[in-house]
C-alpha cells in the first residue's frame, strides 16, 4: 500500500501556502526555503486536508557543497506521509534552519542531536544545547570532514 | 515559627538501577515532589551512524544489533528493509516469513524485559522478572537455533535471512506457542489484579494524546493513549497485510495502561507467530543471485517499521558506492523521552520512577 504523497503533489499543496516556497522537486520529495519553514510547517500540520500532524523523523545529511535538513513528516488521521527538505549552509558556511518546535515539539530532541552531531544549527530552538557529546567538544562528528 | 524548604537537586544516575542503563536525570524536588527534571544522556553514546558510513551495506547489519540490544532483530529487520528498497531487492518468501517469526518473538521478548523491569521498579524484587526472565530464555533458545547468537543476532539479509531455520526449531516454537498464553494468565494472575500496582499505577503519568502525537511518541504508549496507530496495520511492510490480529488499545493513557497494553500486544503477537507457521512454505531463505556487496543505485529510503517501542526506521542515503553515503535511525527510544519533563513534574520519586519505566527505552537505542 502507497502512503507516500508523491513530490508534485506535495509541491501543489506547499504552493497553496506560499507561492515561492518550492525551489525544486522529485518523484518523493519537495525541496523548500529555509525562510519559509516556519509558516508551511504550521500550515501542513493545521491545513484540514494534509494535516500532518506529526514529525516522524527529522535528519541531516552532509553533501560536501551544503547540507540538507531532510523532514519525514505523517498524518496519523489520512495515513499518509510526505518529505521536506532543505538545503542550507552553501559552502559549508554556517548551515542554519528556522526550527520547528512550535510546530512539532518533537522536533526537540532530534535538532538537538543534528545540531550536536552534524552542526546544523536552529534558529529559535530554546535550548541548543549538545545532546550526546559532551559541552566543549570540538567539532560535529558527522560532518564529512570530521577527522578523529 | 514556619518552615521552608528549599528545592534539592538529586541526580538519578547514570549507574541507578532502575534507570533502564546509562541514563542520567538531574531531578528538582520540593520535599518529596519533582518540580524539574532535566535528562542528560550521551554515556553510551557510540557513533553508529558514523561507523555505519565505514562499512558495506552487508556489514551494517551487526551494528545495529547493538543499537537496542534487547530487540536486535527488530532492528535487523527495519535496517534491511531501508537497504531492500534502496537497492531494488525483492525477498524470498521463505526469508520474509523468518524474518516475521523472528520479529515476533523479538516483539514478546522486548515486552517480557519491559514488564519484568517495571515490575523491579515497583519493588517486586526478582520474582516477576525472573518469571519474565525464564520466558525469555526460551526465545533466546530459539534466536540460538535460528543463527547461532542469541543477543547480537545478525540474522537478517538482504533478500531474506543468512541461513534457514533448522527443523528443529518448528517443535521448540510449537511447544512455547502452546505454553505462553498459559503463563501470560500467570503474570496477569501475578500482576495485573495485584492491589499494590493497581494503588502504585493507575491514574499516575497521564498524557494526552494530542500532546504524544505532536511530541512523536509512537508504539505502545501511544496505543495506550487511545490512538489506533500500528504501522504493522496501517502501512503494512512484509506480509503483515497476510495475517490478521487486533490492535490493543487503551484510553487510560496512564501507567497501568502503558503496562497493559504491553500484555495485550504479546497475545497478539502469539497469534501473528501462529499464522506465519501456517503459511511458511519450503524454499529458497535468501535469493543466492544477491551479492555480499551491494552498490545500490543514487538515491535515498526511508522505511517505517513498528519496533517492540515505537516506530523504527532507518534513512539510508547511497551515493552509488559499497557502503551508505548517511545512515540515520529513527530511535523511538529517545523520542518517547520527548514529554518526560512534563510526565513526571509532580510526582514522587518513586512514582517517577515508575513512570519512566513505563516508557520502556533502551539506552543502546537512545544513545547510538
Amino acid at each position: 500500500m502507497n502512503v507516500a504523497m508523491s513530490g508534485s503533489e506535495l509541491a501543489d499543496a506547499i504552493r497553496e501556502i506560499d507561492s515561492e516556497a518550492v525551489t525544486d522537486q522529485s518523484d518523493d520529495a519537495v525541496w523548500i526555503t529555509a525562510e519559509s519553514w516556519p509558516d508551511v510547517a504550521a500550515s501542513l500540520r493545521d491545513s484540514e486536508a494534509l494535516s500532518f500532524e506529526m514529525l516522524s523523523l527529522l535528519t541531516t545529511v552532509d553533501y560536501i557543497d551544503h547540507f540538507e535538513v531532510i523532514y519525514h513528516l505523517l498524518s496519523l488521521s489520512k495515513n499518509r506521509t510526505g518529505v521536506v527538505k532543505i538545503r542550507c549552509g552553501e559552502g559549508r558556511i554556517d548551515p542554519t534552519v528556522p526550527t520547528a518546535i512550535n510546530v512539532w515539539r518533537g522536533a526537540d530532541l532530534q535538532e538537538r542531536e543534528a545540531y550536536d552531531l552534524m552542526g546544523v544549527k536552529f534558529e529559535g530552538h530554546p535550548n541548543m544545547k549538545r545532546l550526546m557529546l559532551w559541552e566543549g567538544f570540538e567539532g560535529h562528528p558527522l560532518r564529512k570532514d570530521y577527522l578523529r | 515559627m514556619t518552615l521552608k524548604s528549599e528545592p534539592v537537586i538529586v541526580n538519578v544516575g547514570p549507574q541507578h538501577p532502575s534507570t533502564h542503563g546509562v541514563m542520567r536525570l538531574r531531578v528538582a524536588f520540593d520535599g518529596e515532589l519533582v518540580t524539574d527534571a532535566e535528562m542528560i544522556i550521551g554515556y553510551l553514546h557510540r557513533g553508529s551512524e558514523k561507523l555505519a558510513e565505514e562499512r558495506t551495506f552487508t556489514q551494517v547489519v551487526t551494528l545495529t544489533d547493538r543499537m537496542d540490544y534487547v530487540a536486535a532483530m527488530t532492528n535487523n529487520q527495519a535496517y534491511i528493509l531501508a537497504v531492500e528498497k534502496l537497492a531494488g531487492i525483492e525477498p524470498t518468501p521463505r526469508g520474509v516469513w523468518l524474518r516475521m517469526i523472528s520479529a515476533e518473538l523479538q516483539r514478546i521478548a522486548s515486552h517480557l524485559i519491559a514488564i519484568g523491569f517495571l515490575m523491579q521498579d515497583l519493588g517486586a524484587m526478582g520474582t516477576p522478572l525472573m518469571y519474565t526472565m525464564r520466558e525469555r530464555e526460551d526465545i533466546m533458545d530459539m534466536f540460538e537455533l535460528m543463527c547461532g547468537a542469541r543477543i547480537t543476532n545478525s540474522y537478517h539479509r538482504p533478500s531474506g535471512v543468512f541461513q534457514d531455520a533448522p527443523p528443529e526449531l518448528w517443535p521448540r516454537l510449537e511447544a512455547f506457542l502452546v505454553e505462553m498464553p498459559g503463563r501470560i494468565d500467570e503474570y496477569e494472575q501475578l500482576i495485573s489484579g495485584n492491589e499494590i500496582i493497581l494503588s502504585r499505577m493507575r491514574g499516575i503519568g497521564i498524557i494526552s494524546p494530542e500532546d504524544m502525537i505532536n511530541a512523536s511518541i509512537t508504539g505502545p504508549m501511544l496505543r495506550a493513549g487511545g490512538v489506533d496507530w500500528d504501522i504493522r496495520h496501517q502501512q503494512p511492510y512484509e506480509y503483515y497485510d497476510r495475517v490478521e490480529f487486533d490492535r490493543p488499545i487503551m484510553d487510560e493513557s496512564d501507567n497501568y495502561a502503558r503496562y497493559l497494553v504491553r500484555v495485550y500486544e504479546m497475545r497478539e503477537s502469539l497469534k501473528i507467530l501462529r499464522q506465519c507457521i501456517d503459511q511458511i512454505e519450503p524454499g529458497p531463505a535468501r535469493d543466492p543471485e544477491v551479492p555480499f556487496v551491494i552498490r545500490p543505485p543514487k538515491g535515498d529510503a526511508y522505511v517505517p517499521i513498528e519496533g517492540p517501542k515505537g516506530e523504527l526506521g532507518f534513512y539510508l542515503v547511497s551515493d552509488g558506492g559499497i557502503s551508505p553515503y548517511r545512515c540515520k535511525v529513527r530511535p523511538p527510544s529517545l523520542l518517547n523521552l520527548t514529554l518526560l519533563r512534563e510526565m513526571v513534574i509532580g510526582l514522587p520519586m518513586a512514582a517517577m520512577i515508575v513512570t519512566f519505566g513505563t516508557v520502556d527505552i533502551n539506552m543502546g537505542e537512545v544513545d547510538r
